[in-house]
């Protein structure tokens, strides 16, 4: 980008801080960094610029510059949680474009700091991931690339099982605290709910670079959390700004046709699932013009609290959601009453998505039991069989898994020869139970 | 409170390689899956009847993501509309078994394959990567040719039509830079830049498959697609390493016939079989057509070895003379029910290390025999 327009930009942020700022947005000290679209999908696929290497996100990565090269979908921005807050620009975008971006990104960086799910969030995640990425290329050099990779292979299944951290309320003491001196019953009852952080205590198997690596997943899932949960939320925050703050830009004619273009691109419906820009826009304006409330809404809620207490039935009706189903090769719409959608939708987002699972204990012979809090979604059978030897090997010997299928309790046992299931009776587990 | 601080930077970002390193991580993983499968992609129907189509779909196992998630595609899910939608819409169709690898947690029903696309010339390499060509012998010296020519080089002198333009003009620009010039002012002799070549000379010799098939009536569907699979790749790897491959398609039964390719596979004969009568007529296409001094030839014959019993000696004594015409030779006996011939016996007796045997019981055993036909040698004679 010649220095002309880098100049002309730098105005134009200056000029939408300020109009951001009068509104009351406090976002974070802003990085913004113009860079090709080959960095700005690495940034996508690996969630961090700095992350550790894994095949994975290589194909994440090379998912997002097909779509990108075909022309199938493209990301003009990426916006990275911390403090300085960075926000990855495509250097092939327009002035306008990137006028859209930068009013959007502000009121990400906003979010980010005051909603108070993110408050326990470290902000230097940035220069964090960058020393784990350095610390797992070490291993590598030691224990061979193949070696950690089939242990990433295993400890990425478990990481996504870290509990989502608590915010920190008003004198509330930072969670660490409590943890101070505790028994070891009490401790390893109270790790039950962190499956990483049971496995890297109490697991027999694990040596210690491999405890250090979990640990750092583990850290990194807790970093991701707040997004996993605020997605609608954040999304819809981001959209109402940049239509706010770019009203007050008075744009010349044909920007403000390319501006409208574009943000009805956006928020174009989502079909098989919901837009959260839509949607989450959607929420905001229909709370009108109260500024205060909006930014009470931004900094106490969640997606599921969000849905639950702000997605009326007049909102239900007109952004047109509805239930559909899969049947004989047809996908069709089975359901329009707003109750039964906005409690699907909360159910969609509770959790952020995820299964939530739990250690249930440990057999007198050293199995390990997990257990599947079942809210009315089974899990995916193939992926659970696979998942569960992850878990075994970390382990070092049988795990066993209980969870429902077909609306009946079943035990899934990995073992050495692969996985087994066998129904729960009324009173424990059946004829070959632990 | 003043305003938020802000930097805005366009740094060189042609070092950050991140993405595409571990996107040949990826790339490594689903070539060695591939090549985990290749016993069983070798008799891929999609890919064998294709006639060289440019890419297809081949599932491997190992590439998901596994995780704990939740099979949504068992309930209802929601959806978002343009507006005005009703109970009973259809809004799509069920995307056909493709596995879109997954998205977001929950987002991908569950495949029992990841799917990628792999172009035949991809699947070539993998497969070939291992392979050479047994015994391969420059022929005839008069069939050198002069197979490309190379620019090598770059000069100052040379004829105008060799100009390198693009040289030049980096010159003429490097140069009026350094007189402190920022624009190309004039062009001098000194700028011009020539290309200079070489001639590659490489021996340049034909090989010819002589490809014959039992067609008697012991012959069925899988003894046939089994040497189909087998051709298909072996013209493949040939035409690969020699500019000129030709193919003589010998059917024969108790009497042998040269055929067209499509003959070949479509053939269908009933009665006995003499074995002998097609290593006959390859002696005589060799001496007729393709002399030894200047061919590259490689017979190979399947058979379910139901042979005459009176005409193995013979087929033995003839498939020992077109060995020594050979570059190397193949026998394949497809006994998917039943045990080895006499007739493979026979040729288990024959002292050729160039000549190369195989039993085919399965579909993976094809992948096994093309192994051991281009295994690398280490007689060359």
């Amino acid at each position: 980008m010649p220095r002309g327009d880098l100049d002309r930009l730098e105005e134009v942020i200056e000029r939408m801080t300020d109009i951001a700022e009068s509104f009351g947005l406090r976002p974070f000290p802003m990085r913004y960094e113009i860079c090709p679209a080959d960095v700005v999908y690495a940034v996508g696929a690996y969630g961090m610029p700095t992350r550790f290497a894994h095949w994975s996100f290589g194909k994440a990565f090379e998912r997002m510059k097909l779509q990108y090269d075909t022309g199938l979908s493209k990301i003009y921005e990426l916006v990275i949680n911390g403090d300085p807050c960075y926000a990855f620009l495509l250097d092939t975008n327009t002035l306008l474009q990137n006028k859209l971006i930068v009013a959007h990104v502000l009121a990400h960086s906003d979010f980010f700091r005051n909603n108070v799910h993110f408050s326990t969030t470290p902000r230097d995640m940035v220069e964090r991931m960058s020393v784990y990425a350095e610390r797992i290329r070490r291993y590598e050099m030691v224990h061979g690339e193949d070696t950690v990779e089939a242990f990433l292979d295993d400890a990425l299944v478990v990481a996504e099982h870290t509990p989502p951290p608590s915010p920190v309320g008003p004198g509330r003491p930072p969670r660490e605290a409590e943890e101070g001196r505790e028994g070891g019953r009490a401790k390893r009852d109270r790790l039950r709910e962190d499956i990483p952080a049971y496995l890297i205590e109490y697991s027999p198997e694990l040596e210690d670079w491999q405890r250090d690596i979990l640990a750092a997943l583990r850290e990194e899932m807790r970093y991701f959390w707040p997004q996993l949960e605020t997605k609608i939320m954040n999304e819809g925050w981001a959209t109402y700004w940049h239509l706010r703050i770019m009203r007050e830009m008075d744009l010349p004619p044909d920007e403000a046709l390319e501006f409208a273009r574009m943000h009805s691109q956006v928020t174009q419906p989502g079909g098989y699932s919901i837009n959260p820009y839509r949607l989450g826009l959607a929420i905001y304006e229909a709370q009108g013009e109260d500024l205060e409330r909006l930014f009470e809404i931004r900094e106490g809620e969640t997606d599921v609290s969000f849905l639950r207490n702000y997605l009326t039935e007049s909102l239900v009706e007109e952004q047109d959601l509805y239930l559909w189903e899969a049947a004989r090769g047809e996908l069709r719409v089975m359901e329009k009453d707003w109750r039964r959608v906005r409690d699907a939708l909360v159910a969609e987002r509770v959790h952020g998505g995820l299964p939530t699972l739990e250690v249930a204990g440990e057999s007198p012979r050293g199995e390990l039991v997990l257990h599947h809090r079942y809210e009315g979604v089974p899990l995916d059978l193939k992926h659970l069989k696979k998942a569960l030897m992850a878990v075994r090997r970390l382990w070092g010997t049988t795990v066993h898994l209980d969870t429902v299928v077909d609306e009946r309790p079943v035990r899934f046992t990995a073992a050495v020869d692969g996985v087994r299931s066998e129904p729960i009776y009324a009173g424990g587990v059946g004829p070959s139970g632990s | 409170m003043g305003r938020t601080p802000f930097s805005l930077t366009h740094d060189d970002w042609s070092l950050h390689r991140k993405g595409q390193i571990d996107q040949e991580r990826h790339r490594e993983k689903v070539r060695r899956a591939i090549r985990e499968r290749l016993a069983d992609l070798v008799t891929e129907e999609s890919i064998v009847l294709s006639r060289g189509g440019t890419v297809f779909r081949v599932p491997i196992r190992s590439l998901e993501e596994y995780r704990f998630r939740y099979q949504w595609d068992k309930g209802p899910r929601v959806g978002q509309g343009q507006g005005g939608t009703k109970p009973g819409d259809v809004i799509g169709r069920m995307p056909g078994a493709r596995g879109q690898g997954a998205g977001q947690a929950g987002d991908a029903p569950g495949v029992d394959y990841y799917e990628t696309e792999v172009s035949l010339e991809e699947l070539e390499n993998i497969l070939f990567e291992s392979w050479e060509l047994p015994n391969r012998r420059p022929k005839d010296r008069r069939d050198m040719e002069v197979d490309h020519i190379e620019f090598t080089d770059i000069r100052k002198q040379g004829m105008m039509a060799n100009l390198d333009k693009k040289r030049t003009i980096l010159e003429a620009m490097r140069r009026n830079a350094r007189e402190g010039r920022g624009a190309i002012i004039d062009l001098q002799p000194d700028d011009l830049r020539f290309k200079t070549w070489d001639e590659v000379k490489k021996p340049e010799t034909a090989a010819v498959v002589i490809a014959m098939m039992d067609t008697s009536g012991s012959m069925g569907t899988f003894e046939k697609y089994v040497a189909r699979s087998f051709y298909f790749w072996m013209v493949r790897f040939l035409r690969r390493n020699y500019r000129k491959v030709e193919i003589a398609f010998i059917a024969h039964h108790v009497e042998a016939k040269e055929v067209s390719e499509e003959e070949f596979f479509n053939k269908g004969e009933s009665g006995g079989t003499r074995c002998s009568s097609a290593y006959e007529l390859a002696l005589e296409l060799v001496e007729r057509r393709y002399p030894p001094a200047s061919h590259n030839i490689y017979p190979f014959h399947f058979t379910d070895g139901d042979n005459l019993g009176s005409d193995n000696p013979r087929t033995v004594e003839l498939a020992e003379r077109l060995l020594e015409y050979s570059s190397a030779m193949g026998y394949a006996e497809v006994i998917s029910h039943g045990r080895e011939s006499r007739l493979m016996e026979e040729f288990r007796r024959i002292q050729a290390p160039h000549l190369r045997l195989s039993a085919i019981r399965d579909r993976e055993d094809v992948y096994r025999a093309l192994a051991s036909f281009f295994a690398p040698s280490r007689d060359v004679s």
